[in-house]
Parts: C-alpha cells; sequence; structure tokens
C-alpha cells in the first residue's frame, strides 16, 4: 500500500515538473511553430469526424430521454432549455475529451513512448534539443487551442441532434427549440463550457507527454504507457468537472 | 591547467549509479586523452551504456564527479550540457534516428540545433551556416559513410547496417573531438561489422579523433588497436605501433574490472575478461 502511494505521489510530482517546464518553454525560444501547426493538424482536424459524429448522436440521445421524461409532466417544450445547459456545461466538454483522450493520449504516449525506446529522446538531447521544448510544449499549446475549438462543435452538432428529435418526434418547432435553448444559455455556462476543455487540454497532453517519456521496456512497454495514459487522462477529466461543477453550481 | 589536463577530453571520478538497487556504474574510474581509443567489453547489462549516456550528462551520476574537456560536468543544468555536448557525437545502440526525418535531415539536424555549433561556425558575422553549406556538409558526410545515394530515404527503408552508417554520419557531421559509439556492430553479418568498424577507424585517423567503442566483439576492438586509415591510399592497413592509443576496459556489474593494452588483456587470467578475448 505504502509503495502504491509512495509510486503514485512520485508520477504525481513529475506531472508537476514536467508541466512546469513545458508552460515555462511556451514562453522560451526556440519556437517549434511548425510543430504545433502539426499537431493541431494531427489532433484537431484528425478528431473532427468522430467528434461530430459523437457530439450529434449524443444530442440525439439526450433528446430522446429527457423528451420521454419531460413529456411526462407536460412539459416538453423545456427539450430546448435541458439539452443547451447539459450539452454546454457537461455533455460537451466531458465527451469531447473523453474521445480526444481516447485518440490522442494514447497517440501522443505511443508515438513519444516509441521514440524513447529506440533512443530517439536521447538522441535529440545529445543533439542539442529539449525534448520538452520540441515534442511536450506544441502538443500542449495545440490542445489547448484545439479541444474548445472542438467541444464547441460538438456543443452545436450535440443542439442540432436535439433540434431534429424536438421537431420530429416531440411536435416542438424548430424556432421554438433553438430560441429556448440560446436563452436559457448564460455566460456563466459558456464560460464554464470552455474553461473545462482548456483544462482537459492540458491533462490529455501532459498526460500523454508523461508516460510517454516514462516508457520503459521496448514495445510492450509503449502498449503499457498508451493504455495507462489514456485511462489517467480520464480520470482526471472526471475528477476535474467534479471539481469545477461546483463553483458554478 | 597543466599540459595533461588541457588535452583530456574525459574522466570519470569514482563515478557510481544505480537503478533501485541495481548498481550501473559502481565506482568507475578512468582518463583518456585527445585522439585515444577505449574499447569497452562487457556483458549485457554491464553498465557499458551506463558510462556512455553518464560521460554527456544524459544520465546524473549519483556520486562521483564526470569531466568532459576539463569541465565538471556533474551537476551541470541541462541547457548548460547542450553547449558541452556540440563535442561529442554518439551513435546509440539502438541507432536513435528521428523516423518522422529522411537521411538528409537526420544528418543536417545537429548542424541545424546545435546553437553553439551555429554560432561557432558563423562566418565573417553574417549568421550561421547557410542552406546550401548544410547540404554540401551533410552529402559529404554522408559520402564518408558511402551513403550518399541516400538522402531522400526514410531509416525504415534502409538496412540495419545502412542505419548504423547513418548513425555513424550524424555522430560525426560536426567533425566532435570526440566519439562515442555503443554496439555500432550488434546484430549485423560480419562483412558489414567490419564495414562499419573500417569506417570509426577511417573518422579517427583522419580527424585524430578521440572514441569510445562499446562492443561485445573482440574483433572491433583488435582492428581498432591493429590498424590505421591511410589517407593516401583511402586504404585501411596494419598500423606499425599502436602505443598506448587503443585500451581496453571490460565491465561486470557497473565496475570497470580491466583496463589495458591488447596485450595485457590477452595475458589476463581473469576468467570473466578472458571471455572477451578470442583469437
Amino acid at each position: 500500500m505504502l509503495d502504491f502511494l509512495k509510486s503514485w505521489i512520485e508520477t504525481f510530482q513529475e506531472f508537476l515538473f514536467l508541466a512546469a517546464r513545458a508552460f515555462r518553454n511556451i514562453f522560451r525560444s526556440p519556437h517549434y511553430a511548425d510543430d504545433i501547426f502539426i499537431q493541431m493538424d494531427v489532433i484537431g482536424v484528425g478528431s473532427l469526424p468522430i467528434v461530430i459524429l459523437i457530439g450529434f448522436f449524443s444530442g440525439i440521445i439526450m433528446g430522446l430521454q429527457m423528451g420521454r421524461a419531460l413529456t411526462t409532466y407536460g412539459a416538453q417544450e423545456q427539450i430546448g432549455q435541458i439539452v443547451a445547459i447539459s450539452l454546454v456545461r457537461e455533455f460537451g466538454p466531458v465527451l469531447t475529451a473523453l474521445l480526444v483522450a481516447g485518440r490522442n493520449a494514447s497517440g501522443i504516449a505511443s508515438e513519444i513512448g516509441s521514440m524513447k525506446v529506440t533512443e530517439q529522446i536521447d538522441a535529440m538531447r545529445a543533439l542539442g534539443t529539449d525534448p520538452i521544448q520540441k515534442l511536450v510544449t506544441p502538443r500542449l499549446i495545440a490542445l489547448m487551442v484545439v479541444l474548445p475549438l472542438l467541444t464547441i462543435i460538438a456543443d452545436f452538432i450535440g443542439l442540432i441532434g436535439g433540434a431534429l428529435i424536438s421537431v420530429g418526434l416531440l411536435n416542438i418547432t424548430w424556432s421554438f427549440y433553438w430560441s429556448s435553448a440560446w436563452r436559457a444559455l448564460i455566460y456563466q455556462d459558456l464560460f464554464q463550457g470552455l474553461l473545462k476543455p482548456f483544462l482537459f487540454a492540458i491533462i490529455i497532453s501532459l498526460v500523454g507527454c508523461l508516460y510517454g517519456m516514462r516508457t520503459t521496456g521496448g514495445t510492450q512497454g509503449v502498449g503499457r504507457a498508451t493504455t495507462q495514459a489514456v485511462v489517467v487522462s480520464s480520470i482526471w477529466i472526471f475528477v476535474i468537472t467534479s471539481f469545477i461543477d461546483p463553483l458554478f453550481f | 591547467m597543466d599540459e595533461t589536463a588541457t588535452s583530456e577530453v574525459l574522466r570519470f571520478k569514482d563515478v557510481s549509479l544505480r537503478f533501485d538497487e541495481t548498481p550501473a556504474l559502481d565506482h568507475v574510474s578512468f582518463a583518456m586523452n585527445a585522439g585515444e581509443t577505449r574499447v569497452v567489453f562487457g556483458a549485457a547489462g554491464s553498465g557499458k551504456t551506463m558510462m556512455l549516456k553518464t560521460a554527456v550528462g544524459l544520465e546524473k551520476p549519483d556520486s562521483g564527479r564526470v569531466i568532459l574537456f576539463g569541465e565538471d560536468v556533474t551537476d551541470f543544468q541541462e541547457s548548460a550540457l547542450f553547449k558541452i555536448r556540440a563535442k561529442v557525437g554518439i551513435l546509440f545502440q539502438e541507432g536513435g534516428l528521428f523516423d518522422s526525418m529522411n537521411i538528409a535531415d537526420n544528418v543536417a539536424y545537429p548542424l541545424l540545433n546545435q546553437q553553439v555549433l551555429n554560432q561557432r561556425t558563423r562566418r565573417n558575422g553574417d549568421g550561421p551556416l547557410s542552406e546550401a553549406d548544410i547540404d554540401a556538409k551533410v552529402l559529404q558526410t554522408l559520402n564518408f559513410v558511402e551513403l550518399g545515394s541516400t538522402l531522400q530515404k526514410y531509416p525504415s527503408e534502409v538496412s540495419g547496417g545502412m542505419r548504423r552508417r547513418v548513425g555513424i554520419a550524424r555522430a560525426v557531421v560536426t567533425e566532435p573531438p570526440l566519439v562515442l559509439y555503443d554496439s555500432p556492430t550488434a546484430g549485423l553479418d560480419p562483412i558489414t561489422a567490419n564495414l562499419i568498424i573500417h569506417l570509426l577507424i577511417k573518422e579517427r585517423d583522419s580527424r585524430n579523433t578521440a572514441a569510445i567503442l562499446v562492443t561485445h566483439r573482440y574483433q572491433d576492438g583488435h582492428l581498432m588497436a591493429n590498424f590505421r586509415y591511410n589517407p593516401d591510399s583511402g586504404q585501411i592497413e596494419p598500423a606499425v605501433a599502436d602505443g598506448v592509443k587503443t585500451k581496453f576496459f571490460v565491465m561486470n556489474e557497473g565496475r570497470l574490472v580491466f583496463e589495458g593494452t591488447e596485450t595485457e588483456l590477452r595475458a589476463s587470467q581473469d576468467v570473466y575478461v578472458r571471455k572477451f578475448v578470442k583469437y
């Protein structure tokens, strides 16, 4: 038990050191702009189809489930409000982050892990390049930019999914759905809905990089690092959400 | 600074390094001067690779001091180490080639990234090496390892032996005074392995480079100690007298258990040391 706690604390300490160095490097030369744009393309554009798909179906599912419950009380006209608030405050950021974590925390960990076990990270250091500057900071910046954008897209597509159910099954007009959804949202909701993906981006990128950098034990180690990166980043997404939600309760 | 210190490129003073309870280096001490060669033998896990990594600060020793080019680099920050690492070429055991870059970009990487080197190579104060200069240097170095026709290929598209030669090219492209070779012949067929050693001898004797060669093959050390590159004929030929320029190390469980010339190595009666001597 003591060993488990010790290793957990050591990992958390490593995470904090990595985060400190990665953020410090944002303001230090050299800047690898090409790498940032490549990562934005890989993570942002690459995740777009799946984010659209899941956003759309989460809107549909939410519309169906909430619609059924609201119809029981004759309150189906509230569907726009409920879908908008649930998606923007909670499900949009969390579902998008979980998808991006599954797709990209694993990708980051496996890419950096492979570089670690084939001594490319050591080679980088030996050849005068800080691997945190070259590998971690560009991924951190890229995710901090693209995850909020992906979340906005997921929210919007989810609202469209909810609208289709409302119009098709609950006999609510298109314009009523959108106006009630729009009126339900206050600035605090939007702030919360954008703060979360920003924090999730930090977690996903740094956890992926941390487990990649810590990889040992050849290809088996790469597989282990990949799994750990996804599991740990997913857990932290829920932990952070449960800490943020009370602040906006 | 005395004469010895000025020509000394690397010194380990009682260096120890442990991973958990396993000693990677156990009170290792040695010194080598410019132009000298050290051939390091040892079983897998005996600390050979860790010795090389510790020499350039990729691993920090738990105790002892590492002196590189007269500077105590033991407690250097990573940023300070970048400067001194520009004077050391390294061929990694796994190659360490960047698989996202083609061979030309891999070899050009040190020229582009070693800032100190860039400053040193500024010409008439008008900036670092031009793109054309870098291209020419890359081609010249790849020709040196007989791979001038593979510029645009990726590491995954060439054989293991060719990857090692690209690794050698990348290690020596900046013409460092010290080059560390980690198992350059491991897993290669005898013909390719001999070609690699010939390239190391050629590199060492063309520029009087100091080198540490980690290897499992006695033949590699024997060639390094007894052959030299003749720039007139462009061939490798038996050396008349090596003197003490090539010394042999044998490592066991992190300890340096033998240090001496090839003659002394052959004469050793130590059971472990004798395992590495094959005629």
